[in-house]
């Protein structure tokens, strides 16, 4: 799985970060990107979760 | 100032009706489902919208919607008196919430970095410790206040750390904040405070100046863009609003969360025997209680939805009516600490994000935490005392409890 933050749309609510932390950094102003290049099995859920939680529907998952 | 009781919802509101006020949860669900976006030309020409996506794509069009007055409750000056603008020493509004770019972009980089997650968790010891003190003062005796003991002396402490001004100001800040937001229809009291405010920052501005600490208000005054200083008439703005956007908005929160737990003992117990999912129960609590409701100013004539907005006319946006919607959450309005699909607006959407919304968060789940630890099982000590201030901000103003 992998999965992107599209800058365009992230207005830096921190929900991805809140809800799976090993997946997302978010910088000093907000703006948040994926940390990792394939998501590993057991953060796949987590990874879900963030996705449905970002209000801003910024994050996408490029390959299931 | 008295109001007729609303009957007509859909073309005759007011935010202000007590019925609104105590329980807005049936009037917002009887308008989503016969007339979503309400109307009144009380206080001027307003528009309600009470669904999520109405909510949501308003936020997000600041090309149609200003922010140029979010103000709910429109300001009127004391009788007789005329306003100066040249005089006024806010005269570039509260940037960033009152700015449209491009004033609002850069202000608002200005301050992003002070609340971001990072700087955030540096704040948590100090906040837990406050919550430990205030506390210890009344946990024995078995009954509290748990707004005016509790809640409403957290974010304004805290606040008044990250900005370097002295906590012992913290009834005087907590008495301007209402004054300003809840009592804005008084506008003796609401000019009066915005006066005291102002000087208030325009003295510590002058302290900094001369004796700079390490805080946000000397960083601003250090601040350059592209070669010049920010400017004291912006950097006031930013501080009067920084101090009434953090303080009544996150002690309703807080308020709002332990009014629940008091009427809700199965949650409580949850929340007890569960701490894991205290993220999403904060979450949770903050979509089912979201405290804040902002304006917008139509900018050019537009049919939105078919209504009919013209130049000059107010918008309101209740993201507390957008987060009780069927269409954007399953069973709205069951409040499940436990909930995964959670897209809450409660700190709004689009560029005006709420800039505090990882202090919020923060305060808000150390405030519950600590609280639960000390004074695990509460109940209200008598329904009818509690009482709600609503308008801008909705949230419990008297919450008496015993335990
Ligand atoms: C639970 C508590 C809070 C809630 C529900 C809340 C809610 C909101 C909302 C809905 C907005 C968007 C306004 C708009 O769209 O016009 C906003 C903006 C803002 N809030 Fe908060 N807020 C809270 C706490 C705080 C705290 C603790 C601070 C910082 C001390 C803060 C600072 C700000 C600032 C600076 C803005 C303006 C952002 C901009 O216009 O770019 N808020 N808040
Ligand atoms: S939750 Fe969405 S908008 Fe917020 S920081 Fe993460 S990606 Fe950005």
């Amino acid at each position: 799985m992998r999965i992107r933050v599209n800058p365009d749309k992230c207005q830096g609510h921190s929900r991805c970060i809140g809800l799976a932390p090993d997946l997302f950094d978010v910088d000093d102003y907000g703006l948040s990107s994926v940390k990792v290049d394939i998501v590993p099995e057991h953060l796949k859920q987590a990874a879900r979760l963030a996705v449905d939680n970002c209000p801003e529907y910024a994050i996408e998952i490029v390959e299931e | 100032m008295t109001t007729n009781p609303v009957s007509e919802w859909a073309t005759d509101f007011d935010v202000l009706d007590p019925a609104y006020v105590k329980d807005p949860f049936p009037i917002w669900d009887q308008l989503r489902s016969s007339c979503p976006i309400a109307h009144t030309t009380r206080r001027g020409r307003t528009w309600l919208p009470t669904r999520y996506e109405d909510v949501n794509s308003i936020a997000h069009d600041i090309a149609h919607f200003s922010s140029s007055d979010v103000g709910v409750i429109p300001f009127q000056p004391p009788d007789g008196e005329e306003i100066d603008e040249s005089e006024d020493p806010l005269e570039y509004g509260l940037p960033p919430i009152s700015a449209d770019p491009p004033l609002h972009t850069w202000t608002r980089r200005l301050i992003l970095p002070w609340f971001s997650h990072r700087r955030v968790s540096s704040y948590i010891p100090m906040t837990r410790s406050i919550c430990e003190m205030l506390l210890s003062r009344f946990s024995s005796s078995g009954h509290a206040d748990a707004a005016v003991d509790y809640a409403q002396q957290i974010p304004v402490r805290v606040i008044a750390h990250i900005l370097g001004v002295p906590e012992e100001m913290s009834d005087t800040f907590t008495g301007w904040v209402r004054d300003v937001l809840e009592f804005a229809e008084n506008p003796e009291k609401r000019s009066d405070t915005n006066g005291a405010l102002v000087q208030f920052f325009l003295d510590q501005l002058e302290l900094r100046k001369k004796e700079p600490g390490d805080d946000l208000i000397s960083s601003l005054l250090q601040t350059e863009i592209e070669g010049e200083p920010v400017g004291d008439g912006i950097i006031l703005g930013m501080l009067v609003l920084l101090l009434i956007a953090g303080v009544d908005t996150t002690w309703s929160s807080i308020g709002s969360s332990l009014w629940h737990l008091a009427t809700n003992p199965e949650d409580r117990k949850r929340l007890v025997t569960e701490p894991e999912i205290m993220p999403l129960a904060i979450e949770e609590l903050l979509r089912a209680y979201s405290p804040v409701t902002m304006a917008r100013v139509v900018t050019e004539d537009v049919k939105y939805q078919g209504c009919p907005m013209q130049a000059g006319d107010k918008v309101l946006l209740s993201f507390s009516a957008a987060n009780r919607d069927p269409e954007a959450f399953e069973e709205p309005e069951t409040v499940d600490l436990g909930r995964k699909h959670n897209r809450h607006l409660a700190f709004g959407a689009g560029i005006h994000r709420c800039a505090g919304s990882n202090l919020a968060r923060m305060e808000l789940q150390v405030a519950v935490e600590e609280w639960l630890k000390v004074i695990p099982e509460f109940r209200l000590s008598n329904p009818d005392e509690v009482t709600w201030a609503g308008g801008q901000v909705r949230g419990p103003r008297i919450l008496p409890v015993k335990f």
